[in-house]
């Protein structure tokens, strides 16, 4: 396949938007830094989001130990291609458990967006002196690593059945969604870890805890 | 094992993680947990997680306090290093952690390689702003978990245990 084939066609904040639509307390979120926080916040600040604002390399392995914590429940992961790589082996601990209620997203526009859209690893080979990564594909890393369910959506015509999917497919499902490169407004939720700790567990958990 | 009139301390251990109401362990392979962790695996109440690098247990314990579970990391202190950067989550977000790290490069140490990362673990522990207990005597195991677990559970802190060399034995690898 040439190229142009595969320039990404997929905007992250419609989509991301169209994921989290009426969202209920049966969805619980964990977003990991950068774009991917501020693509949950835009759709609509929530007890139930938890954006993180650091620990890159952490949300795979927190939406698992939600997941365990919360069967019942729908645990919704979101995070960029650059937070995917620096834990790729938390896929395989995922796969161990089998967690049936628990998916990833990985919005992978090829570039790590914080720090000024340098190529990431899933970024093409041969693709200049400065754009170049390895054609990394995370959705055979996660498959590679047990988790059967795993996918790629590059069209806009497979968002419908993506949505459908993540929100109520047995888990443990894993796509990665080929988004644009763009230049988006910030939308923050709050910092403060203990409050955005606080806040999901009072609304998932009840006052007393 | 059942005929042993003295109690292990690493039984001692699984029966602290159960008073404690401890759900999910978290562990890397390890000779000095490895008792314990067998322990937890044969449990009906507590869901063992492998993992391949030790920093996914800091990130694991914060998913489990977030849907309401307490959860505790084993590791030995080469483990250590790697976690460093996620324990900031521990004050970032202020929730309760344990761990019991096993120590080596630390007394009678036959691996040089141990040693770095051995003698390094107290310190950068400390600079993470971690609370420490440490533990050399066998009689000491059970009431030092004990304190570390209501630190962590009781008090919202960043607890580790550390079990000494002295207390868990020389590994020699044959040479004397």
């Amino acid at each position: 396949m040439s190229k142009a084939t595969l320039q990404p066609t997929l905007q992250r904040r419609p989509l991301v938007k169209q994921l989290l639509k009426d969202a209920n307390d049966d969805l619980l979120v964990i977003a990991g830094l950068g774009s991917s926080n501020w693509d949950i916040t835009e759709a609509g600040d929530r007890p139930l989001n938890m954006p993180l604002w650091g620990a890159m390399g952490a949300p795979v392995a927190m939406g698992l130990g939600l997941a365990l914590a919360q069967p019942t429940k729908r645990v919704l992961v979101i995070t960029g291609d650059g937070d995917m790589l620096m834990s790729l082996g938390s896929l395989a601990t995922v796969a161990t458990q089998q967690p049936e209620n628990l998916a990833i997203v990985v919005l992978d526009n090829e570039k790590y967006g914080e720090t000024g859209n340098q190529a990431t690893h899933t970024s093409p080979r041969n693709n200049g002196p400065t754009e170049s990564g390895a054609g990394a594909d995370l959705s055979v890393i996660a498959k590679g690593c047990g988790i059967a369910d795993a996918g790629i959506v590059r069209e806009a015509g497979d968002v419908a059945q993506f949505v459908k999917d993540v929100r109520t497919k047995k888990g443990p499902i894993f796509r990665v969604v080929k988004v644009m490169v763009e230049k988006l407004e910030f939308v923050m939720p709050p910092q403060d870890g203990a409050h955005l700790k606080d806040r999901f567990r009072q609304a998932l958990l009840g006052p007393e805890r | 094992m059942n005929a042993q009139v003295v109690v292990d301390w690493r039984e001692q251990i699984f029966d602290i993680l159960q008073t404690h109401d401890i759900r999910q362990v978290y562990h890397v392979p390890d000779a000095g947990h490895a008792r314990l962790i067998e322990a937890c695996q044969k449990s009906n109440s507590i869901r063992t997680v492998p993992l391949t690098t030790e920093e996914e247990g800091v990130a694991l314990a914060a998913g489990a306090w977030l849907g309401g579970q307490r959860s505790v990391l084993l590791m030995q202190s080469s483990g250590v290093g790697n976690t460093i950067n996620l324990m900031g989550l521990t004050k970032t977000l202020r929730f309760p952690f344990l761990t019991l790290i096993t120590m080596r490069g630390d007394w009678g140490e036959f691996n040089s390689w141990q040693y770095p990362m051995g003698q390094g673990t107290p310190k950068v522990l400390e600079a993470m702003g971690v609370l420490l207990y440490s533990v050399e005597q066998a009689a000491e195991v059970q009431p030092t978990v004990d304190a570390a677990a209501r630190a962590a559970f009781n008090g919202g802190l960043a607890v580790a245990v550390l079990l000494r060399q002295k207390l868990i034995g020389i590994k020699n690898f044959g040479k004397k």
